[in-house]
């Protein structure tokens, strides 16, 4: 395990491809589809992470559907200082909470234009970026 | 039920030394605030009957408390360890307060220290943030992104400019100056905070809370037992919880978090309002943190907190002193613990530099805050 200079493990910056919840989730996204589980008691979305009960009623029973992609920015932010080594001939970056059209938001990148280009309420839709070993969904104004 | 208002007190109180302590392990220094808080109650560590404490955060393993308590030679009949993040310390007391009221201890410690400006080489296991799996391939990895974002949609809602948050880390900065236990002691200006180098944006340097060494505790006990400690003992007036998300993913807005319904307890509670504090000990890991919980604890509304922090409202001498000991910003981070400290040697007076007491403190309240802008707790201290 590498540790920074205070002597604390680096940390890991990627996504758990075995969390058994999220498995299919991270499958779809391979596929370039955004999904999320949606219950088939009270009909909303579950929101991220995935998880095996309804964060709304406690229902046992989902599906996954495909989601339209869009969404509006909640919040943004701008990285100036790298807290890990991929980072940092990236900075600065934007990272935003981006609300998803039919529920649930997700932590990702508004991409296509520069940090100070993001605002909020702004409407954005998805794209994906791939990597070896897993594809992350990320967010394009829309124009 | 019973309302508990005033039948519980803080009879002592430790701080350690702040800052770096290149020589101590996180070990060392909760011991170091446990002896200190035991000698200001001039009670024996065999006349105390419970510890709480807060995990590690470079050694998460089974009960922590019972391995303290026993280090420092208490054999406990209540102890536990709990995991709020910066709302643990306030949660501490709070949960001290619960055990004596059930008859299951007398005396309660409450200590947390942490090692976060130079290295710990003790053993152990780091513990989990926890959902930063689905933040961190996004290249979301700190607690100032979190913060920033509540930043970002403040502003974005209120207005609120990055110039108003300087208002408290300058202020902040003022007290720390005044505080011999304090890490950053020189004063600051608007330049300073408005040139210090952006973090994330929206937050600069200067809106950033301390990596520090260091610990505190305190000693909770009943009202009636309370006359038997040679200190003026403070009483626990009001608290309160609440917890409206856990990561962001979640949050049904940044603007307002847990200190509401928090504060509304802790104030119901007491039977007093925010019109009657003295002063405030308001978690600041951030400076949005502290502007949207004055806020959210009705010091002013929601949105009006730039205004508020303005003309000297919240230094020592203004309307509602704001972090007389220099808190998280400039006197050291340990998740609040020694806002709660600052919060009884206010109450007792003469126990910190003249120029910082503030005069005829009666009461006042702290805030806890924790994980991402999730977790919550509220005290209402007042003067015996
Ligand atoms: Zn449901």
């Amino acid at each position: 395990m590498s540790k920074d200079e205070r002597g604390r493990p680096t940390r890991r910056g990627e996504p758990y491809m075995d969390e058994p919840e999220a498995k299919p989730f991270w499958a779809a996204c391979r596929e370039h589809k955004l999904t999320a589980q949606r219950c088939s008691s009270c009909k909303k979305i579950f929101g991220f992470p995935p998880q095996a009960f309804c964060p709304h009623c406690l229902a046992t029973e989902y599906e996954w559907v495909a989601l339209s992609g869009k969404g509006t920015v909640y919040s943004q932010i701008a990285y100036h200082r790298s807290w890990h080594p991929t980072y940092q001939d990236k900075i600065p970056y934007n990272v935003s909470l981006v609300d998803l059209q039919e529920g649930g938001r997700l932590v990702t990148n508004i991409v296509g234009c520069a940090p100070e280009e993001v605002k909020i309420g702004m409407p954005v839709e998805v794209v994906f970026e791939d990597f070896p070993d897993y594809t992350l969904p990320k967010f394009r104004p829309v124009k | 039920m019973a309302n508990i208002s005033g039948k519980y007190c803080i009879v002592g109180i430790g701080e350690t030394v702040v800052g770096k302590r290149p020589d101590a392990t996180t070990n060392s220094l909760h011991l170091e605030a446990i002896k200190a808080c035991l000698d200001d109650a001039a009670i024996k560590n065999s006349q105390v009957y419970g510890l709480l404490t807060n995990q590690p955060l470079n050694d998460s393993h089974r009960s922590y408390a019972v391995k303290l308590a026993h280090m420092a030679g208490i054999n406990p009949l209540f102890a536990t360890d709990l995991a709020l993040g910066g709302a643990t310390p306030i949660a501490m007391v709070q949960h001290a307060v619960m055990a004596i009221n059930a008859g299951m201890a007398t005396t309660v410690v409450c200590v947390h220290a942490r090692k976060r400006s130079t290295a710990d080489p003790t053993p152990g296991h780091p513990i989990r943030r926890g959902d930063e799996h689905w933040e961190e391939p996004w290249g979301h990895f700190a607690a100032a992104g979190g913060h920033a974002f509540a930043a970002s949609r403040h502003m974005y809602e209120f207005g609120t400019r990055s110039e108003d948050l300087a208002e408290i880390a300058i202020s902040t900065r003022k007290h720390a100056s005044l505080n011999k236990n304090a890490t950053m002691r020189k004063p600051i200006t608007l330049e300073d905070h408005q040139t210090s180098r952006m973090i994330v944006a929206p937050l600069r340097l200067l809106d950033c809370s301390l990596e520090s060494d260091g610990g505190g505790a305190v000693l909770v006990t009943s009202a009636e037992r309370a006359r038997d400690f040679p200190k003026k003992p403070v009483a626990i007036l009001g608290m309160g919880q609440h917890h409206p998300h856990f990561s962001l993913l979640d949050a049904p807005t940044l603007t307002t978090l847990g200190g509401k319904k928090s504060s509304e307890m802790a104030y119901k509670m007491s039977g007093l309002g925010p019109k009657d504090m003295n002063f405030a000990q308001i978690y600041d890991c951030f400076t949005i943190t502290s502007l949207i919980t004055l806020e959210d604890y009705g010091f002013c509304k929601k949105g009006e907190g730039k205004d508020f922090v303005k003309n000297g409202r919240i230094t020592i001498g203004g309307q509602l002193p704001l972090n007389t000991h220099g808190g998280l910003l400039s006197q050291a981070h340990l998740e609040g613990q020694l806002h709660i400290t600052e919060a009884v040697k206010q109450l007792r007076g003469n126990e910190v530099e003249p120029e910082r007491q503030v005069a005829n403190a009666q009461v006042g309240i702290v805030s806890g805050h924790g994980g991402s802008l999730a977790m919550h707790a509220t005290l209402i201290l007042g003067a015996l």
